[in-house]
């Protein structure tokens, strides 16, 4: 299994018993026109090194992860989305060609045209069907490095739902980060964020440089119910003072986490599990407001939950995760039985609302809900030579 | 001097050092000089460099540790219209209780670190003296600072080289032109893929580049990469032997 700069959350880039291939020693360019935006790179370039290339140049990838420190292979091969999903889909959408090493066909250039049912195997499909080698993105036109950013508060799920609808049409990029302590009326209440892109022609490039590391990991009592609440509480009150527009840079709009090294530690020895999930357009709003009332009842308490809308745009894998709809992604300090059963009871509710988990994200999902998350996982040109604890986990 | 169409030559442009190195001065707008071996793997790394914004890369396959030094770096430079900077960065690591029963690796590892490389040295040496300007630059390393029964056959033809970069740039420094010993410490590369490496006296390649471009514009004729370095080979050159013959390193 070929794996990047390792920010899966679970075990889609282990491979126990096998062998890994770190991919990052295929970090070069290979060719960037400025003209078009077309970017050719090998697939261990990250996210971080592209955007050194191509920002001051006026171009920017098409959608962009939580986090830069991830490779251009690893993001074809989780089809990742981000904050503009609504306008720009996920980014296999703007793939316009890779390479692909596979162990019984050799040394491919797949497109969606040349190979319609390996490209779509490719995209999502968790390196499970060849050894990505590089890949040829359609990057996106930026004016300027910053963004125009509107913090709104809100007060409940409804506001939630009528901000993002309102949001959509007019601003590039949403997201909401969501209270998961609050309840009642106060249900789902959070800071909404939206934004556009300033064309000011100011076109600073971030430093990866930072002295902000967390050195070493929590006590695992650190982050419990209550300095969780607590933490919710202040960040509430400090983003409502903050409400109105400021000027971000794109790293602290894109990528605010990236500013602290090693921030899984603050979860100590036992770490945490994220849960995201994907709930098809018409269920959204029973099921996510039926997701936080299962969150609050069981005092499990998660730091960052965000929660975004999803357009209509088709991711174009079999394995895709984003689609029409909302997701909601949770982070849960790693408490054994407890922790699994509360997951359980989330499964229950995003299955019987049809929707789907986030494989880059998952440790723990049945075979079960893997089958009906991505009902067409068995057309999955597969190689072989290739398999992950992940596969083995939910497909064979 | 911000770099722009800065003639550089780099021999070993395949290394891991080397290439990070060239990054920094393609980003600067530098025009390069790859030699190496693997055609296909110089010309990937030309393409990298072009796109990072290079002026110019020129991929020059030739096996430096057996090429003959003088007239080739002749042609390099004359195609380049004379060199602001050689780097120096090809060599072998070699496995010490395999150099201690095989002569013929003991011969290679020789002809690799030393012989042909004090040649490609008097060659660009004689090219700054002439010209009066430029740098030569050459990666050298902590192991030839002492000889310590891990790795004293690198360490002899590394010292042996620095030895060698001292007296170019004493020779040099009248005439305005340098050279400059960049002397390593452990970096994370293919060449120490066989390390365990943990702990903070490891770098990558990044830093050791960042060093190395700074050497290119002042300073020398010893740099250590990175620089706490300097104080622990100073304490380890001074080690009473009584003391130093008991540590096993």
């Amino acid at each position: 299994m070929a794996i990047g700069l390792r920010r899966s959350y679970g075990d889609s880039c282990l491979n126990s018993g096998g062998a890994l291939i770190d991919m990052r020693g295929l970090d070069r360019f290979i060719a960037f026109d400025a003209e078009s935006g077309i970017l050719r790179a090998e697939a261990g370039v990250s996210f971080s090194e592209i955007l050194r290339l191509v920002a001051p140049k006026g171009w920017f990838p098409p959608t962009t992860p939580g986090t830069r420190f991830v490779t251009l292979g690893g993001a074809l091969a989780n089809d990742v989305h981000g904050k503009n999903h609504h306008g720009a889909g996920s980014i296999g959408r703007h793939v316009r060609a890779f390479g692909l090493l596979r162990s019984d066909r050799g040394r491919l250039t797949v497109t969606p045209q040349n190979d319609p049912a390996l490209f779509a195997s490719t995209v999502g499909g968790l390196g499970l069907t060849g050894v990505i080698e590089w890949v040829e993105l359609q990057l996106v036109k930026i004016g300027g490095a910053y963004l125009d950013v509107e913090t709104v508060p809100y007060d409940s799920l409804d506001a939630f739902w009528s901000l993002a609808e309102e949001s959509v049409q007019r601003f590039e990029h949403t997201v909401a980060w969501i209270d998961c302590t609050s309840r009642g009326a106060k249900r789902g209440r959070g800071i909404f964020s939206r934004a556009n892109w300033i064309a000011d022609g100011v076109y600073d490039i971030h430093d990866d440089r930072t002295w902000k590391r967390i050195p070493l990991e929590a006590p695992g009592f650190a982050l419990n119910r209550l300095t969780v609440g607590a933490f919710n509480n202040v960040y509430h009150r400090l983003n409502s003072a903050k409400a109105g527009t400021s000027r971000q840079h794109y790293a602290a709009f894109f990528y605010p986490l990236d500013a602290m090294l090693d921030w899984n530690r603050l979860y100590g020895r036992r770490g945490m599990l994220q849960y995201q999930c994907v709930i098809p357009r018409g269920n959204e709003r029973d099921a996510i407001g039926a997701l936080l009332d299962v969150i609050t009842a069981s005092g499990q308490a998660s730091f960052l939950a965000v929660l975004k809308t999803f357009g209509d745009l088709p991711s174009p894998g079999l394995l895709s995760f984003s689609r029409a709809g909302a997701t909601l992604a949770l982070d849960f300090p790693y408490r054994g039985e407890v922790t699994l059963n509360l997951m359980a009871q989330l499964d229950a509710i995003v299955s019987e609302a049809g929707g789907a988990l986030y494989p880059a994200k998952d440790g723990r999902m049945t075979r079960e809900l893997f089958r009906r998350s991505f009902p067409r996982w068995e057309q999955v040109v597969r190689d072989a030579a290739l398999s992950s604890d992940f596969w083995r986990r939910v497909a064979e | 001097m911000n770099g722009q169409g800065e003639r550089i030559v780099i021999l070993g442009a395949a290394s891991a050092i080397a290439e990070a190195t060239a990054r920094l001065w393609a980003a600067r707008g530098a025009r390069l000089v790859l030699v190496g071996r693997d055609a296909t793997r110089l010309e990937a790394i030309a393409a990298d460099l072009m796109t990072r914004g290079a002026a110019q890369v020129i991929a020059w396959r030739l096996d430096c540790a057996t090429a003959d030094a003088r007239p080739q770096l002749d042609q390099i430079v004359e195609k380049l219209g004379g060199l602001d900077i050689l780097l120096l960065a090809y060599g072998l690591l070699g496995d010490q209780a395999e150099l201690e029963r095989e002569p013929s690796a003991v011969t290679k590892l020789i002809q690799t670190n030393f012989t042909s490389a004090v040649a490609w040295c008097l060659a660009a040496a004689a090219i700054l003296e002439k010209q009066r300007a430029g740098a030569l630059l050459v990666i050298g390393s902590v192991a030839g600072d002492r000889g310590r029964r891990s790795n004293f056959i690198y360490g002899a033809t590394k010292g042996g080289l620095a030895r060698l970069v001292e007296g170019i740039a004493h020779k040099l420094a009248p005439l305005g032109a340098r050279a400059v010993v960049i002397k390593a410490g452990f970096v994370d590369t293919p060449m120490t893929a066989g390390f365990t490496k943990k702990g903070l006296l490891w770098a990558g390649p990044e830093k050791v580049a960042a060093t190395i471009v700074a050497a290119g514009e002042k300073g020398g004729p010893v740099v250590y990469a990175p620089w706490f370095w300097r104080p622990i080979m100073l304490i380890i050159r001074h080690l009473p032997t009584i003391i130093f013959n008991k540590l096993n390193i």
